[in-house]
């Protein structure tokens, strides 16, 4: 087969799977199956990128989004207790006044970059194939040269964020009961246990009394 | 590839990023005993990152990494004012984080990470650093608003500012995009602001251009506080733990105005026509949203909130004017407002005690028979604030006003001083309540007696008598970063 063809093909096939599930992640009824749906929407707009020879953006997409974030979002989601009813309050309600706000969006939208961006030549020359590198060894190169700057400022907000998220959770809460293993450690037994002599005493009646030897 | 050079330029960022990285350390490395020292070395940090600053000043404007960072006097102005300014925060909330329980070295680092993030935002020369600055500024201020975690309405303000950045910051990304679709065609896409901006002249999607720029004011918008995009201000100033509020009235709103001026003239210079009038809009409804609500307000934090606004309206007017008389003129009122913000929440810094918030209005009553000095300052800052001569207040005032005037906008003018001879009437009501209402019963009124928090705040305060008398040279250095 031609391979643009097919690369049309494929396009389209991505495409059209990708806002399908784009579309039910705000339409279906159930949390969860939202969830699975913005996953599969992720994965189809992976596979679009690797149709545009953006292999490392794509794999990224994967690896982060859908095997680490997704899967920390499903557990929320799972965790969380919605009331579906309450949720679709109003639906009927507000429908109209969204459909007019969608469609005068849309239109505002098509007016202003549609038609004629359609025709115009989106994308460059892939600068990868150009300079005769992989995908991500292209990325690689641009990052530590060119967009050295902004990379080393993005590390620096992931450390604000670590900091901000220390600063945050870790402290001690009043109503909170914590477990210090040291002040364990350190602990004297005879600081929780008295032992107390006494002398043994004779029954007045028959019956023996239990041994008393410690007091709690 | 980068080089030594760019390195040296960037010399005080990096200082800054290396020092917080070590209070960091310190932090976390020293005995609970020993940590009242980061104090005194954060803000023996700052200072020498300001002596950096002014040393190491290139005698014309030099870029970095490729156009990514200019070092030019406004970037000067705008760090060593936010540098400052983050220096009187640090010194007026020692006494309010120790009776809170809330002085922990975190506070501190992510402080300075802000700053970090403002130095970046105001000489920012890529579409890129404008965004990655902006970020590192706004999550360190995420943070630092929920910093007590115990109390619900610092938690509320944080969810609330942290739910609108995210939308502010995802309208500001989304005009970007735009202006750099636009930017591809026609031509070679380009997210660097000076390529950026002849992109009119050649670009065949003008429209996109025009749709990416009022997102991109969306976001500016945003940033400011200027209405209608001003609704987190208000609860974010009275849920912040109060020297957080200070920094975001004060070191924020610099960089706010550094990133309007790098998006807006070095970016979009070429369509100033287009939003000259939108930023005029934005100037009036701030300056009547702020101005009338704040009139009502009974708590002093959400007063100075509305009042916020209506000196963003100001510092637009100056904007609006888009040339290099209004932009000296906007500069000089961010550092002016800056200075008096910083002052106003200095005094209710200095008056709240373990247990007592100083944030009604009603609270400060009598303070003058209680403690005739803070009052006196107040009284100052309350002044320069309502602009009324001799005070810093009016000439940054007087200036915006006739920028907006000599850029034919003689309307916006009036709207302004109407809208100033209103605002007089809350700023006048605060002075009103400290010096002729009897102190309430029972009430403790009184100034604490951290002495460098008291010399700090006179100085403050009393500046803004001084530079209202003597306002020349700080204005001369404004119009020079302009090339008047």
């Amino acid at each position: 087969m031609n391979p643009q063809l097919f690369q049309l093909i494929c396009f389209y096939a991505f495409g059209f799977v990708t806002v399908a599930a784009a579309l039910s992640v705000i339409t279906l009824k159930n949390t969860v199956h939202a969830v699975l749906a913005l996953v599969l929407t992720f994965f189809s707009a992976a596979c679009l990128w690797m149709l545009i020879d953006a292999e490392f953006l794509a794999l990224a997409l994967i690896v982060v989004y859908v095997g680490a974030v997704m899967v920390l979002f499903l557990f929320v989601v799972m965790m969380l207790d919605i009331d579906q009813e309450k949720m679709r309050e109003g639906f009927v309600k507000f429908l109209p006044v969204g459909l007019i706000v969608a469609a005068a969006m849309l239109v505002e939208m098509l007016g202003l970059i549609g038609v004629r961006a359609m025709h115009a030549q989106a994308m460059g020359a892939n600068p990868a194939t150009a300079a005769g590198l992989s995908n991500t060894a292209w990325l690689g190169q641009a990052l530590y040269t060119k967009f050295l700057l902004p990379f080393e400022i993005a590390a620096l907000i992931l450390t604000v964020g670590v900091v901000a998220a220390v600063a945050l959770t870790l402290r001690t809460r009043g109503d909170a009961r914590y477990e210090s293993a040291s002040q364990q450690v350190k602990v004297n037994p005879r600081d929780r246990v008295r032992i107390v002599k006494m002398a043994a005493e004779r029954p007045v009646d028959e019956t023996p009394a239990p041994p008393q030897e410690s007091t709690p | 590839m980068p080089t030594l050079n760019d390195i040296l330029i960037m010399l005080p960022e990096f200082y800054l990023v290396a020092a917080a990285c070590l209070l960091l350390l310190l932090d976390a490395f020293m005995k609970p005993e020993q940590r009242p020292v980061l104090h005194w070395l954060s803000i023996a940090v700052l200072l020498v990152a300001i002596y950096l600053l002014v040393m190491g000043q290139p005698p014309q404007a030099v870029t970095a990494f490729g156009g990514m960072f200019v070092r030019d006097v406004t970037a000067e102005i705008l760090k060593v004012f936010a540098l400052l300014t983050t220096v009187l925060v640090f010194v007026y909330a020692r006494p309010y984080l120790i009776d809170r329980k809330l002085l922990s070295g975190e506070f501190y680092t992510l402080m300075i990470f802000a700053v970090i993030g403002i130095m970046l935002l105001v000489s920012a020369g890529n579409l890129l650093t404008v965004y990655l600055g902006l970020e590192l500024l706004s999550l360190s201020s995420y943070a630092l608003v929920a910093l007590n975690r115990d109390a619900k309405l610092p938690s509320e303000a944080a969810i609330k500012y942290f739910v609108l950045g995210a939308l502010a910051s995802g309208m500001l990304l989304y005009g970007m995009s735009m202006v750099y679709g636009a930017s591809g065609m026609g031509g070679t896409p380009s997210l660097d602001l000076a390529q950026l901006h002849n992109v009119m002249s050649y670009t065949t999607a003008p429209k996109l251009l025009l749709f990416g720029l009022i997102f991109m004011i969306v976001g500016i918008g945003f940033k400011l506080g200027a209405a209608p995009f001003h609704m987190w201000i208000p609860d974010v100033y009275q849920g912040a733990p109060t020297p957080v509020t200070t920094f975001i009235a004060s070191g924020s709103k610099l960089a706010a105005f550094g990133m309007a001026f790098r998006l807006l003239d070095s970016g979009m210079g070429d369509l100033s026509h287009h939003w000259q009038l939108m930023l005029a809009v934005l100037a009036v409804l701030s300056l009547a949203i702020g101005n009338l609500v704040a009139i009502v307000q009974t708590n002093l934090k959400r007063m100075l909130a509305y009042s916020t606004i209506s000196h963003m309206g100001y510092l637009l007017l100056g904007l609006a004017a888009a040339g290099p008389e209004g932009y000296a003129a906007a500069m000089f009122y961010a550092i002016c407002y800056a200075l008096m913000g910083v002052a106003a929440f200095g005094v209710m810094l200095a008056l709240t005690r373990a247990g007592f918030e100083c944030e009604e209005i009603s609270d400060l009553k009598g303070l003058n028979q209680k403690s005739p000095w803070m009052a006196f300052l107040m009284l100052l800052a309350m002044f320069s604030l309502a602009g009324v001569p001799p005070l810093f207040g009016f000439w940054a005032k007087v200036l915006v006003l006739e920028a907006a005037i000599h850029a034919n906008m003689l309307w916006l003018a009036i709207v302004g001083i109407v809208f100033a001879i209103i605002g007089l009437y809350y700023y006048l009501h605060v002075i009103k309540v400290m010096y002729f209402d009897k102190p309430a019963e029972g009430s403790e009124l009184q100034a604490k007696p951290d002495a460098s928090l008291r010399v700090v705040l006179s100085l403050n305060a009393l500046s803004l008598l001084a530079l209202g008398l003597y306002w020349g040279p700080l204005l001369g250095w404004c119009r020079s970063a302009f090339g008047l």
